[in-house]
């Protein structure tokens, strides 16, 4: 086989996994009983399948179109600093403003803590 | 509970470097590419809008100590500017022209003059979206 068609090979998988992860996490999304597991699978998930799918993106137009975009890479580094923030930061805005835990789970060590310093 | 955010808080001492780099790279691309005043604009103003968003707006005030409504005037006056500057040349209003020049570092390089045009448009739409944002945002 040719360096091309290895390489196409490559980069159809790591895009396939990509979607099939994206995938993944939208059953979780509908399957998941709170907000917090919600979050889990939405932010982790998610943010890995954008990653590959940009990633075979880069090879396909680096290796095939012998065109190296920079922006893609900025783009991988962004989404891998920028979405588990913005997960952290819906599930804290989410447990300030009250939303209950799932009923099943067993530990919550925030919950003390908020009490013993009172307010909010 | 005193609110603690230190995670918001350093993603967007490392992230609001990227964004603005990246809104400057777009302005430049917006020649041949993708790009231009007006999206280089919008990016550099939602940095400073994330800038706002992680600290609060008199931090960004001292940080920042610029008035924009003054940019929206000084991008107005570099747009009405490069359009006069025509003028100069016996051409119509707004006429624009390019040539090819070769810097020592940088090699040769095509400017434009639409990209005087280009910075107007860039410091208005930066001035009109965060003299929004401010006026809405304060308390008063």
């Amino acid at each position: 086989m040719s360096v091309n068609e290895i390489s196409s090979w490559i980069v159809g998988i790591i895009v396939l996994i990509g979607a099939i992860l994206s995938l993944v996490s939208a059953v979780g999304l509908v399957r998941l009983p709170d907000i917090y597991t919600r979050s889990h699978a939405a932010t982790k998930a998610a943010t890995l399948s954008v990653m590959l799918v940009l990633l075979g993106t880069f090879l396909f137009f680096a290796v095939i179109e012998d065109l190296v975009s920079a922006r893609i890479l900025l783009g991988i580094v962004f989404v891998f600093i920028t979405a588990p923030v913005g997960g952290h930061l819906i599930s804290r805005a989410a447990y300030h403003s009250g939303v209950s835990l799932w009923d099943r789970s067993t530990q919550d060590q925030l919950h003390a803590k908020k009490k013993k310093h009172g307010s909010s | 509970m005193k609110t603690n955010d230190v995670i918001l808080q350093t993603m967007t001492n490392v992230v609001l470097f990227i964004v603005l780099i990246f809104s400057i790279f777009i302005f430049f691309n917006g020649h041949h590419e993708p790009g231009g005043g007006f999206i280089g604009g919008l990016m550099t103003s939602s940095a400073l809008v994330l800038l706002l968003l992680s600290y609060d707006l008199e931090t960004v005030k001292k940080v920042l100590p610029i008035d924009f409504k003054i940019v929206t005037a000084i991008g107005l006056l570099v747009a009405v500017g490069t359009g006069m500057g025509s003028f100069l040349f016996d051409a119509p209003f707004l006429s624009q022209t390019y040539d090819y020049f070769t810097f020592p570092v940088l090699g040769e390089l095509e400017l434009a003059t639409a990209l005087l045009f280009d910075i107007g448009v860039y410091l208005v739409v930066i001035g009109i979206t965060l003299t929004i944002i401010q006026t809405i945002g304060e308390d008063k």
